[in-house]
């Protein structure tokens, strides 16, 4: 769960990470009594969960509360890669002397934490690790000692950033730890001319499976987030991704749901969406499902490809023909069942045939039952 | 043979006595794995039959192990519960622990793999189906009656997948198939299972299924090109994800150029390894091989 600047500025402040005063407003009149607040002049920030917002123009000094209503005004509803910005935060101004970079992340490869660094702040840092990869200092952490004081010595001296910064480090593995994060990320960290050392710009990525130890983490998580029929699947504790095809897909198991997209690709349709209802595949969760996915207007067609493991296939069928009596299918829809008891469940939804109507159809294979449901996308388009 | 577990395979069961834990040990015993124990301190010197036997519950990993020799522990509690129950086992010395729970928070795996691995525990998982070595022993999820004994070695990071490949290719069957689980940090990798499927006499040929995200397809790429002398099968699954979205398991993400599946597909075929484009091609692959 990746936050907004200002949430990721709050658990900076939490944790003793230093950072500038700040304000954050959804409506430009707001931002002249914030800016006010700060003494006048301010930086105002649109709030997107990206990058390049500076280049896009979501960053503007104002040298009065009147300049900081108007950057807001123009700021507020921007769209910023596809972000629209609903917030923007107003801060202090800072005397920048020196831009360093820090962060915490998860090293998958070698199973552990890494610290990275570089005294080439306020730049993208991907671009400095691919460009001067030397710039960028890169130190794995034990994960049993975690950042101590000797560890934050170490990080700074390696990566040439001054003495002061260490304490920030220290500060800073703790939101990493505390707050269960998977990234926390300081760019840039600044030294000011009065040798004060600030995170100006954050980035914080919360494991949510760490929820259940941080109840305040929910304020964090906004349900009406990014497509509408991700939010409504989100709802029924459906695991849905919406994507840009015709095919609408129900699967399960996250594998063979990927498998399934990519076998639809092959035969010349593009899917429509993820959607992993889990190992059982009860009638329920198919019949939400499928809810979902009918509501979706670029669906076409439908492939339901189950394999039936510990849910054996006649029961899978029983739920698929209780599903379609709970919603009433307006697409064409392939079947594929495969696994234990799969031509009992396939008897079963053959015997139902009359019933389910022309528009259910079953076939024995994946890749077959994926060029189906692939031709008659394109036919109904 | 088989790989890390076999018929003398003793199996406790961490969180055995509630829901899942009763439905898998049920279905474990069924499949004629040697299920020794339960461990829940709740419930320490109680029983429960199922199967027609009778499994005691134990206090502690440690007790289960001295009073029934038991070197491989099942675990289905929740995930609040998860690294305390494998730092026990750990502690305890067992041989094998596999992770069945799902939404275990990444910094408790990662604190719980590296003492597993100081304490010489071979960890499986988390988010994983678990392991079976058909007719042997079966220590996690997966369904036995799909599949049959035989001579592939089978390793994957998604449970349906292993199951398709495992009933596709019932007919020639296996030695062992690894679920290894789909999180961004995991105990056993694809390249632990590759050296062990190397060195077990009773497989001819492996099977690797693997997904977007992360590197280790590619790092196991590197290893069969090094190591491995047998065939090796590939399959990837993830090649219409689009980038920064999480498709279903918590590791399968495609970052920027990294994880992506052709970068996978590329890197396994640079090692000689036969990559099927769909489950059903793979398969195919794997009959052309033992023909």
């Amino acid at each position: 769960m990746d936050l907004f600047e200002y949430q990721a500025r709050e658990l900076f402040a939490k944790h003793g990470v230093p950072v500038l005063d700040s304000h954050v407003v959804d409506e430009a009149e707001a931002a002249g009594e914030a800016a006010r607040l700060l003494g006048g002049r301010a930086v105002v920030k649109a709030q997107v969960k990206t990058g390049g917002r500076g280049k896009a123009g979501g960053v503007k000094l104002a040298s009065d509360p009147a300049e900081a209503v108007a950057h807001a005004a123009r700021i507020l509803g921007m769209d910023i890669k596809g972000h629209t910005v609903e917030k923007v935060m107003l801060t202090r101004t800072a005397d920048i002397a020196e831009e360093y970079y820090v962060s915490f992340l998860l090293d998958r490869t070698n199973r552990t934490f890494l610290a990275m660094a570089s005294v080439e702040g306020g730049m993208d840092i991907e671009e400095v690790a691919a460009t001067r990869p030397e710039a960028l200092s890169r130190i794995p952490i034990d994960p049993d000692e975690g950042v101590t004081d000797d560890k934050a010595r170490e990080i700074v001296a390696a990566a040439g950033l001054p003495d002061e910064a260490a304490p920030v480090l220290t500060a800073l593995w703790r939101v990493f730890t505390e707050e269960d994060a998977l990234l926390v990320e300081v760019n840039p960290l600044v030294r000011t001319e009065d040798g004060q050392i600030l995170a100006l710009d954050g980035k914080v990525t919360l494991d949510a499976n760490a929820r259940f130890r941080h109840p305040d983490h929910t304020a964090y998580e906004t349900p009406g987030e990014g497509d509408p029929l991700e939010a409504a699947a989100k709802t029924k504790g459906l695991n849905y991704v919406k994507l840009d095809g015709s095919v609408g897909i129900i699967g399960n198991g996250a594998g063979l749901v990927m498998s399934t997209l990519d076998v639809v690709a092959y035969s010349g349709s593009d899917p429509a969406n993820f959607l992993d209802i889990g190992g059982g595949a009860s009638a329920q969760v198919m019949a939400d499902g499928l809810g979902v996915i009918l509501a979706d207007p670029d669906v076409r067609s439908v492939f339901v490809n189950v394999f039936g493991g510990i849910t054996a296939c006649d029961a899978v069928a029983d739920g698929i023909i209780q599903a379609l009596d709970q919603v009433e299918l307006t697409k064409p829809l392939v079947v594929r069942l495969d696994g234990n008891n799969a031509e009992r469940g396939r008897a079963i939804l053959r015997d139902a045939a009359a019933s389910l109507g022309p528009l259910v159809q079953q076939l024995d294979t994946m890749d077959g039952a994926a060029s189906r449901a692939a031709e008659l996308a394109i036919a109904g388009s | 043979m088989a790989i890390f577990i076999d018929r003398n395979s003793k199996v406790i069961v961490q969180g055995m006595t509630g829901i899942e834990g009763m439905k898998h040990t049920r279905r474990m015993l069924a499949a004629g794995t040697d299920v020794v124990g339960g461990v829940n301190p709740r419930k320490a010197g109680t029983s429960v039959t199922v199967e027609g036997r009778t499994v005691p519950v134990f206090g502690s990993v440690k007790e289960a192990m001295a009073a029934t020799d038991a070197d491989v522990t099942v675990v289905f509690v929740p995930p609040p519960f998860v690294r305390a129950a494998v730092d026990e086992a750990s502690d305890a010395g067992i041989d094998v622990a596999v992770v069945i729970t799902e939404g275990v928070p990444v910094h408790d795996t990662v604190a719980f793999r590296a003492r597993a691995a100081s304490s010489g525990t071979r960890l499986i998982g988390p988010n994983c189906p678990g392991l079976i070595s058909p007719g042997q022993s079966n220590a996690g999820i997966i369904p036995a009656d799909i599949t049959t004994a035989g001579r592939i070695g089978l390793v994957s990071k998604s449970g349906t997948l292993t199951y398709q490949l495992m009933y596709e290719l019932r007919d020639i069957g296996f030695s062992t198939a690894v679920g290894i689980g789909g999180d961004p940090v995991i105990g056993t990798t694809h390249i632990d299972c590759l050296r062990a499927f190397e060195q077990d006499p009773d497989t001819d040929l492996i099977v690797m299924i693997g997904e977007i995200g992360g590197d280790a397809e590619e790092r196991a790429a590197a290893y069969i090109a090094e190591h491995i002398s047998k065939p090796v099968v590939g399959y990837v699954a993830g090649f219409t994800a689009p980038e920064g979205k999480t498709m279903g398991h918590a590791g399968a993400i495609v970052s920027g150029s990294s994880g992506t599946a052709l970068a996978k597909q590329q890197a396994l075929e640079a090692a000689g390894v036969a990559v099927g484009r769909t489950p059903s091609a793979a398969a195919r692959l794997v009959r052309e091989r033992l023909a």
